[in-house]
């Protein structure tokens, strides 16, 4: 009975793996293949590997995509950090109120934020471009800092503070000593988490770029017409693989020390 | 045994090729307040989880009331279990998380409020029906979820260290409560706990576990004054575990001096361990004892002293109402019913349960 | 130090990123094209190509959200029963695919769906009949299925592993049986993370324009089509502005469900 159950459970995941995982590997097998369209396989090719780093719109597209999400994640982080340490001492109204506004990115559609943000820029006057991309990625990777950095702050033993205090600390010495290393893993899961959501963006960059400045997701988006260049596969290929072999060391290394351990 | 009430029968039991109890016999009788004692990881609590059906044996079978009931789920047992921190129902109030299991039993209206009343009332938390659990203290809360457990009328009630989040004080008023709910109710309690002040205040049997063996069976008098071995003798209570040799009956060799003693049948020249409890050192004056030591630590402990006497090469814990002073010289004397003899470990099984820990 | 003047640049960001702009949508929803005040663009819904892109989108979103909820759930549970310390590496699996690039993985399901495709490749390999559902709404959804499923576990499963293990033993110990259980004490318990779920999938889901585009062929035009040809092709954004002022009734309901049910926002972080 239990046996049972234990079968039908690990086929459900199975079937949730495959469910999720069956579009990358379409198209990791897509960057590999010969043909140019996507109905017949062509036979085994590495050219798109190769034709990719010739390619400079691709590359382009790649460099803003990179460093929006890279610059984005980091104000954000530090933005947001700031406003979590300075929440702590706020009344609960406001702070509720705060993070009512905080969640609104969060919970509003994509869509009403993009256009909202282009409103704005037109309203002001700014050229669209990568500034404002830029601009309109911090906005929305906010909230992600925000809510992993939170149940951190919140754990956080005050006494720990004060005792640094007590030991002779300065404020600043005791936050980067005592609270700063506490809050550490919470900012580093909150900027890889901005990261990859700007990463990720179609949306609100569809609606804040202006002409003549592509991510990889605005690109795409103007090749689903004609069809997508099978250099972008082999891209995003690129782009898993390294991601996930990166994945792996860090969740492996540790838990084999941590058995020795016990 | 033939009319206990349970029967634990060969119990085996591994997590992930780790043996927590290797062929665990007991048995409980109607009526008695067992207490299942042990440091962590002794045991005790799978002991008690697979009572209540919340795990499976790999081996051996759970009778209850003379029916094997190894394979029964854990709605389907007639016995409840008071959890480790509680475990209330946070988005029910007092009166939905006693009334559960009840009306999951389809009783009526009336009866569940009549038992509602009644359970309240019995630990003496009238008036609380309306609250919620998050609002009441770690005490209240407890009794809730003994309140929860009985109205469901149980034969056998099993509590896993129902005390152990509760201070000191509290702790000591929650023990008599407890006392009181068994012999009102009159049903048999199994009780899990690491504290051995606990365990021997107010069970009826105490079973002193370690590392999935059970190492003694017995009343808290016999426990605590008769050890059958070092690890437990020094899991209860403080004590003086020395190697000895038994140099025949009634005389034993103790870091090289003769003490009497009133044990037989050991053998002769046999080495033993024995048990000797800080109380039962007598300090008097040099040489009227049987060996000689000076006082290297004291502390004053409320009701008595207690003190640390190096006499031939061995620190001795000594308990007692009159203080010697750091430095003193002192004699050493134990009365010979006060010597404790244990055989020491020979397999490598009974090895295990000694002094790891 | 003072730490209240910290909190400044964010209360300064917000205002002008979050506040403003929406302010704006609703200046031009609510005015036409000279600045005179109308609700006409409000009212616009009205109109029977608008209601019906509203009415399917209502329709598609729904359905994905109802599918979410029932994939996710038994999901969450098995996940949370798999004791693993590492809750980490569970939450990683599923953000792992958004390194994908989001239109990617969509169009990939192009590939797999169409009529000459993976999936009847392998159906016809069996001898089953094929699946054509290219081109309809029952892409649309399984594509929203697809993308905005993670955003259902990962809520779900934050609430439920956080629930006391012994909670659960005590309602069977107390006579409920597995099914009594998850009915009295897991659901409740959970609703909080069901309700974010929830939030989560819908609002996306109901407002999706590229979905739609890719997996409808162009012939389906929900909502998010409409308001998104509005600003980008016929620049109209004063009845963009108002479609989305609609649209944001129906957000606005889901916020305040998740504000009531979560309020701490804990629910929410992943």
């Amino acid at each position: 009975m239990s046996r049972l159950y234990g079968a039908v459970r690990k086929f459900y995941i199975a079937l949730i793996f495959l469910f999720l995982y069956a579009p990358i590997a379409t198209l990791i097998v897509l960057s590999f293949n010969a043909s140019k369209t996507r109905a017949k396989w062509g036979g085994f090719t590495l050219k798109w590997y190769q034709s990719l780093f010739g390619n400079d719109i691709i590359l382009q597209a790649l460099w803003n995509t990179l460093a929006i999400a890279f610059l984005s994640a980091l104000i954000a982080t530090v933005i947001g950090t700031v406003a979590c340490i300075s929440m702590q001492n706020m009344r609960r109204s406001t702070r509720s109120l705060i993070m009512g506004v905080t969640n609104i990115p969060m919970l509003n559609a994509d869509i009403v934020t993009g256009i909202s943000l282009m409103l704005l820029f037109i309203s002001i006057g700014i050229r669209f471009g990568f500034g404002t991309i830029l601009l309109a990625h911090i906005t929305f990777n906010i909230p992600y800092v925000i809510l992993s950095v939170m149940p951190r702050m919140k754990q956080l033993n005050p006494s720990t503070y004060e005792a640094a205090l007590d030991l002779g600390a300065s404020h600043i010495q005791a936050f980067f000593k005592v609270v700063f290393p506490d809050i550490l893993p919470g900012i580093f899961s909150g900027f890889l988490m901005a990261f990859t959501m700007s990463l990720d963006d179609f949306i609100i960059t569809h609606f804040t770029k202006g002409p003549g400045i592509d991510t990889l997701s605005t690109k795409i988006y103007t090749e689903v017409k004609k069809g997508i260049k099978p250099e972008m596969y082999a891209l995003s290929t690129i782009i898993f693989v390294s991601v996930l072999i990166l994945l792996l060391l860090i969740n492996y290394t540790p838990r084999a020390g941590h058995k020795k351990a016990r | 045994m033939k009319n206990a009430l349970v029967n634990l029968e060969g119990i085996t039991k591994s997590f992930d090729g780790q043996m927590i109890l290797d062929d665990l016999n007991l048995y409980i009788k109607e009526n008695e307040f067992l207490t299942l004692l042990g440091p962590s990881g002794c045991g005790k609590t799978t002991t008690l989880r697979i009572l209540g059906g919340f795990e499976k044996p790999d081996k051996g079978h759970v009778i209850f009331e003379g029916q094997d009931i190894t394979n029964l789920p854990p709605n389907k047992r007639n016995l409840n279990t008071v959890f480790q921190k509680y475990a209330l129902f946070t988005h029910m109030d007092i009166a939905e998380n006693i009334a559960f299991g009840l009306k999951i039993k389809n009783k009526s209206k009336a009866y569940i409020n009549d038992k509602i009343r009644y359970a309240l009332k019995l630990v003496n938390l009238d008036g609380y029906e309306h609250r919620m659990p998050d609002s009441l203290s770690g005490g209240q809360q407890q009794r809730i979820a003994i309140a929860r457990a009985i109205v469901n009328e149980p034969k056998l009630l099993l509590l896993d260290e129902p005390l152990g989040a509760l201070d000191l004080k509290l702790r000591q008023d929650m023990q008599y409560e407890l006392i009181r709910l068994k012999n009102e109710l009159g049903i048999t309690f199994i009780y899990v706990t690491h504290d051995q002040e606990e365990a021997l205040t107010m069970s009826d049997t105490v079973v002193v576990m370690n590392q999935g063996y059970i190492q003694q069976i017995g009343t808290p008098e016999n426990v605590y004054n008769e050890p059958e071995n070092a690890f437990v003798a020094d899991f209860i209570g403080d004590s003086n575990i020395i190697g000895a040799t038994m140099i025949q009956d009634r005389l034993v060799e103790i870091l090289g001096a003769r003490f009497a003693c009133v044990d037989e049948g050991f053998g002769e020249n046999k080495p033993v361990d024995v048990v000797i409890r800080p109380e039962d050192v007598e300090l008097v004056s040099p040489d009227e004892g049987v060996i000689n030591g000076t006082v290297t630590h004291l502390i004053f402990k409320g009701v008595h002293y207690e003190m640390e006497v190096m006499a031939n090469g061995f620190e001795w814990l000594v308990q007692s109402t009159r203080m010697q002073p750091v430095g003193t010289q002192v004699g050493i004397r134990v009365a010979p019913f006060n010597i404790q003899i244990m055989n020491k470990p020979e397999s490598e099984d009974e090895e295990a349960v000694g002094v790891n820990e | 130090m003072n730490r209240k003047l910290l909190s400044a640049p964010y209360l300064f960001w917000s205002a002008l990123f979050i506040l403003v702009p929406l302010c704006m949508v609703f200046y031009y929803g609510l005015t036409d094209k000279t600045g005179a005040f109308t609700l006409e663009n409000i009212l616009a819904i009205a109109t029977p190509e608008h209601s019906k892109a509203l009415w399917e989108a209502l329709k598609l979103a729904f359905v994905s959200t109802v599918i979410c909820l029932l994939l996710a759930y038994p999901l969450a549970m098995i996940l949370c029963g798999m004791n693993s310390h590492k809750d980490s590496f569970i939450v990683l699996i599923f953000i792992l695919p958004m390194w994908m690039n989001f239109l990617l993985r969509t169009m990939a399901w192009q590939s797999l769906l169409e009529k000459t495709g993976v999936i009847n490749g392998i159906l016809g390999f069996l001898h089953l009949p094929s699946l054509n559902i290219i081109n309809t709404p029952a892409a649309i959804v399984l594509g929203m299925v697809y993308n905005f499923l993670p955003f259902m576990v990962l809520p779900i499963y934050n609430v439920l592993v956080k629930i006391d293990k012994n909670i659960v033993n005590a309602a069977r110990d107390l006579g409920a049986n597995p099914f009594q259980t998850f009915l009295k004490i897991l659901l409740p318990l959970s609703l909080p993370g069901i309700f974010s779920g929830i939030t989560m999938v819908f609002v996306p889901a109901l407002t999706t324009f590229v979905i739609s585009r890719v997996l409808g062929g162009g012939k389906i035009l929900l909502i998010g089509n409409i308001i998104e040809e509005e600003f980008t092709k016929t620049d109209n954004w004063n009845l963009g502005s108002g479609l989305s002022i609609v649209l944001m009734l129906f957000i606005i309901f889901n916020m305040v469900i998740s504000a009531v049910t979560d309020k701490d926002g804990e629910v929410n972080a992943l």
